[in-house]
């Protein structure tokens, strides 16, 4: 409770508000619009094999961008950027699981595909 | 009840002092008799509690939001990493510049509620009332420009399997017309003048299983949209309780709630871009 007050008493002008300054604001604007182009403009001029990439990268900065400072995260308290992190992991464990699994099985599928013949649908 | 609240919440240091110079905040100067801030829950021990609780539950929600949105993505890597051909096919025919429009818009609009947070945490009315009607037009904007491209796709029959039926240009007609109009009669225009060249689908024909590939962007942006629309009805809500001066620097919970639903839409939709519209 005591470290309550003192927080509060320390940002007392405003509350327990943390305003967000206009410059900076306008910074991850800035910043958000030329990530934008960068990543329209790279679209076809990196290889092939990057491409995936290079767009995630990109978006994955936009994202941290909109996270930390439009959303306040750098104010935020640990638990609710914990909170919301976790839901990130399972995107991710999601994602890894079901790459693994169509790794591992669909060269099966493939090969039942190609071995079995086709039954046409039953027509009524 | 409301008066051990209400000496709860004054004993606080925070709702001590009155120097926030809010004149519905100060304790014992309400002019109707009441202890305690119009939209302090009586729960609450004070309005810092109040706001942290009520930011706990928005980033749950904002969890479940993720976790909701992830199912697509996972159809979406199913499907990329199984059949490629049906993207590359695809995303030709999604305007990337219109994306990236759209991709500005709603990053302006993220501009523009953050800074509407700001505006009440400052207490500043007038500013926070502007911030949030023009979010709600640049909300709009992105819907006009999703309606187009929409129509665009249901005029050429790119719709999701099911309805996949692309309106294909005959593979022997020019690219313009030079007295072989009727070429282009599959596509329903049979009115003596070539069919513009926007309304048949130029190109290799679809690999078997385009439609999934509209499937994922219809079921991907289509929720995208739906959560602009609920954003829309919320930010319109926040917009009219500013103007009655609700909000100011103890009171701005609704406002910084809204605005972390509305950054996580413009969130998802940094992905959506890249993945649907700038496949190579």
């Amino acid at each position: 409770m005591s470290e309550h007050s003192s927080h509060s008493a320390a940002s007392h002008e405003h509350g327990f508000a943390h305003p967000m300054p206009v410059p900076m604001l306008l910074a991850v604007f800035a910043s958000l619009i030329f990530f934008t182009i960068l990543t329209v403009v790279l679209n076809g001029a990196v290889p092939d094999f990057l491409e995936l990439p290079v767009a995630m990268l990109i978006a994955t900065i936009k994202a941290l961008l909109v996270m930390l400072f439009f959303m306040h995260m750098v104010h935020d308290k640990l638990f609710n950027v914990f909170a919301f992190l976790s839901s990130v992991i399972f995107l991710g464990l999601f994602i890894i699981s079901t790459l693994v699994d169509t790794g591992v099985n669909q060269p099966a599928i493939k090969e039942y595909r190609l071995t079995t013949p086709l039954v046409a649908p039953v027509q009524k | 009840m409301s008066t051990a609240t209400a000496d709860l919440a004054g004993g606080h240091a925070a709702d001590g002092h009155g120097a926030h110079g809010h004149s519905a905040d100060g304790h014992g100067a309400d002019p109707h008799g009441h202890a305690h801030h119009p939209f302090h829950a009586h729960h609450f021990d004070s309005l810092e509690q109040q706001f942290d609780s009520g930011k706990l539950g928005t980033w749950l929600f904002l969890v479940t939001e993720i976790l909701f949105f992830s199912g697509l993505f996972v159809a979406y890597v199913i499907y990329r990493t199984t059949h490629p051909e049906i993207f590359e096919w695809g995303h030709v025919h999604l305007n990337k510049y219109l994306g990236a429009i759209n991709t500005a818009v709603l990053i302006f609009s993220s501009l523009t509620m953050a800074w509407a947070v700001r505006a009440a945490q400052l207490g500043q009315k007038k500013l926070l009332v502007t911030m949030l009607w023009i979010t709600f037009a640049c909300a709009g904007a992105f819907l006009v420009v999703k309606y187009f491209e929409y129509s665009h796709k249901f005029h050429l029959g790119l719709l999701p399997a099911g309805m996949f039926n692309p309106v294909m240009a005959e593979p022997v007609a020019g690219h313009d017309a030079t007295g072989h109009g009727d070429a282009h009669a599959a596509g329903g225009h049979a009115t003596g003048h070539a069919a513009d060249s926007h309304d048949v689908i130029h190109g290799p024909p679809p690999p078997p299983g385009a439609g999934i590939f509209f499937s994922i962007y219809y079921a991907m942006t289509g929720l995208h949209a739906i959560h602009i629309l609920g954003g829309m009805a919320l930010i319109a809500w926040l917009a009219v309780r500013a103007s009655k001066g609700h909000f100011g620097p103890t009171y701005f919970g609704p406002v910084d709630y809204v605005g972390l639903y509305w950054h996580l839409v413009d969130l998802i939709w940094i992905y959506l871009f890249p993945l649907l519209y700038l496949i190579h």
